[in-house]
């Protein structure tokens, strides 16, 4: 079946109302408007206005609303327009929905998944670009998701709703229009492991969510210069798969980690410290990593280019760690 | 708006069990004062004294499946809800036997049997959560009520103004309750506020509010039951502006220099406690003995919590761990009532 990640959400999320009645969707426009990704266009008029609940402008309201909502029997899920606007919503999605369980005991848990849209490549200016799922990577308490692929903007979410803690999905803007083949049975997949989507023993690259594309473009360059890649799409930022990362580069010797966060504090910060921590004999070069620049994102085309990772910076970095620089 | 003013002669045994709830309240906290100086508990701690009879009053109006939503100034709340003193003094010891098995400690008492959602130590962190406990009460049809306690201090923060917006706009089954003690630590509400009369700002979002005197809990209780009654029957959300003073600091850390003694002895000649003493001996409805009766099995109680707590055990660090995620095993799955809230609804 022909499809695009945006349809397969749709599909994800019209599925998961059909089979289960404690699920509904509420945020900004996502009813009449019909999402402001178009996600949940004419999902209103299939489940009604209750279960396709457009919200005020009131992120920390509804949010919380959401967890609330949980916390009382129902399966949420809560779509913030951009990570952006999620910063409004920090308190009850770092106060409460990561920390009721364990301070409570184990009493209370907090079933919600919230969707967002992060990342940057589309002219929208700093306030509308940036990625930080890293950051909420940072949270115990909290599950992270980050769909690159058709298969998983069609199969993490049922997943996510069965999860009995709160789960955040990230999805990158600039994934929505892109199309493929999906079998026409795809569902539910699992959200432990990350996994190798392409395979090579010259090194490891590894990435998630709107940087993936990008990465698998540098690997094929890589290919036809006979440097054959890993590549790991990590998949799940918290809890972190970090044997997929190890064993790959147990065998390759070589990692680059590429991530449209900041360089300073990022996921993959984690990562390299990770790999530095626990194979560092492995190692036959330094962790190399592609990173946003530290600067707000730029709305002037070129210079926000220049500000993302980008196949050339993924290929120089690769050609660093297997040293054939030049 | 409106101002609900409580008259007559309350029923001498509705009056006697109000007097030991509010004595409850005042005798445990009394404890956990002395406890904090004993250094046997520690932390925060946020005493209610002089405030007893809004959760004395309110708590009295609700069915055991409604749900309570409280601050970090909620031993009274959660004791009178059902939580046991025991388990709440042994909570703040860090006690495994505690309701939050040492993990929430005085500012963060939670309990799943009573439904009740907290000790939330955000100001207005957990008006939000009510409104989304309301919210599904409404999706699932269930008749059930929720009711929320914040202090004056939270009117100011932008979740106030966004749980009022939204419970009023999808009219959902919940009781906010106010409780305007005059101060947000050193803050006096003139000096937070721009409109100082907090049911009207509720009113302005098209929800019913009353102000209510705080320290007169039949007052308290009559208002109270008015608006459950109300919001259970469909009648969108309501708010109760519950005037009270606190007598004690904000927390045991705070040296109290924003307000005069005076003012503050003022106050305390409206204590709630003897407030409704007073009554209740006007209308000869509380002899010596049973007051000696009443305080005896009080103090009672409280020492045999004590006891509990001091008797627990500590939470042992191999559990440290537990908690941030579920179990998976003890989760089965969605669709198949995941959750304890999930079989019920
Ligand atoms: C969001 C937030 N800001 C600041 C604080 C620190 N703080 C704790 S209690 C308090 C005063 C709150 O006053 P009020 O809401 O009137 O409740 P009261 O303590 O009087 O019961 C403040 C500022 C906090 N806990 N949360």
């Amino acid at each position: 079946m022909k499809t695009t990640y945006r349809e397969a959400m749709r599909a994800a999320l019209r599925d998961a109302m059909q089979r289960d009645e404690r699920v509904f969707l509420m945020g900004e426009d996502v009813g009449r408007y019909g999402g402001s990704f178009a996600v949940s266009l004419g999902l209103l008029e299939e489940f009604g206005p209750e279960r396709i609940r457009d919200t005020p402008l009131s992120e920390s309201g509804f949010v919380g609303a959401g967890i609330g909502a949980a916390l009382g029997g129902m399966r949420p899920v809560v779509e913030i327009m951009t990570v952006n606007f999620s910063l409004l919503a920090l308190d009850q999605i770092i106060n409460n929905a990561a920390t009721l369980l364990h301070m409570s005991g184990g009493q209370f848990n907090v079933p919600i998944v919230i969707r967002m849209t992060t990342g940057a490549g589309r002219q929208l200016g700093a306030q509308h670009s940036h990625s930080l799922e890293g950051w909420y990577a940072h949270i115990p308490g909290l599950r992270i998701l980050a769909p690159a692929t058709l298969a998983d903007a069609r199969g993490m979410l049922w997943t996510a709703l069965q999860d009995p803690d709160p789960v955040l999905i990230f999805e990158h803007g600039s994934l929505y229009n892109v199309a493929g083949e999906l079998d026409d049975d795809a569902g539910a997949v699992e959200i432990d492991k990350a996994a190798v989507v392409r395979s090579g023993d010259g090194l490891t690259l590894i990435t998630y969510g709107g940087t993936l594309p990008m990465v698998l473009e540098a690997a094929e360059q890589l290919a036809a210069e006979g440097i054959e890649a890993d590549v790991i799409d990590l998949r799940t930022l918290r809890p972190l798969d970090e044997h997929t990362i190890l064993d790959s580069v147990a065998r390759t010797h070589r990692a680059v980690v590429v991530d449209e966060g900041w360089r300073s504090g990022s996921i993959s910060a984690e990562i390299a410290a990770r790999i530095c921590e626990q194979a560092f004999f492995d190692l036959d070069a330094p962790v190399e990593r592609v990173c946003s620049l530290e600067v707000p994102v730029p709305y002037a085309k070129h210079l926000e280019q220049a500000a993302l990772p980008s196949v050339e910076r993924v290929v120089a970095a690769a050609r660093r760690a297997v040293g054939t620089n030049g | 708006m409106s101002t609900v003013r409580n008259q007559g002669v309350p029923d001498q045994e509705h009056a006697l069990h109000l007097l030991r709830q509010m004595l409850r309240v005042r005798r445990l906290e009394e404890k956990c004062i002395e406890l904090y100086s004993a250094a046997k508990i520690r932390g925060f701690l946020h005493v209610y004294i002089g405030e007893e009879a809004v959760a004395a009053g309110v708590m009295e109006t609700l069915a055991p499946d409604d749900a309570v939503v409280a601050t970090y100034r909620e031993h009274g709340h959660a004791l009178l809800r059902g939580v046991s003193a025991g388990a709440i003094l042994a909570e703040m010891y860090g006690h495994a036997e505690g309701c939050c098995r040492g993990r929430g400690g005085s500012m963060h008492l939670f309990d799943a049997d009573t439904r009740f959602y907290g000790g939330n130590a955000i100001v207005a962190g957990g008006l939000p959560l009510a409104v989304g406990l309301a919210l599904a009460d409404r999706m699932a049809g269930r008749q059930r009520v929720t009711v929320c306690f914040f202090g004056e201090g939270a009117v100011a923060e932008g979740e106030f103004h966004e749980s009022m917006n939204l419970a009023a706009l999808w009219q959902l089954p919940v009781l906010f309750c106010c409780e305007n003690n005059l101060y947000a630590m050193g803050t006096a509400l003139g000096r937070s506020e721009s409109q100082t009369d907090i049911a009207l700002k509720a009113a302005g979002y098209e929800i019913s509010a009353w102000a209510v005197d705080g320290m007169d809990v039949l007052a308290v209780e009559e208002a109270a039951r008015r608006a459950v009654d109300a919001v259970r029957s469909g009648g969108g959300p309501h708010f109760l502006e519950l005037r009270t003073y606190r007598f004690r600091a904000h927390s045991m850390f705070d040296p109290e220099l924003y307000r005069e003694k005076t003012e503050v002895s003022r106050w305390m000649e409206r204590d709630p406690i003897s407030l409704l003493q007073g009554t209740m001996q006007a209308a000869g409805q509380l002899p010596e003995d049973t007051w000696a009766t009443l305080t005896a099995d009080v103090d009672a109680e409280i020492s045999t919590a004590v006891g509990f707590a001091e008797n627990g055990t500590p939470e042992p660090v191999s559990e440290l761990m537990r908690f941030v995620y579920s179990d998976r095993a003890e989760h089965t799955g969605a669709g198949d009532g995941a959750g304890k809230e999930g079989a019920a609804g």
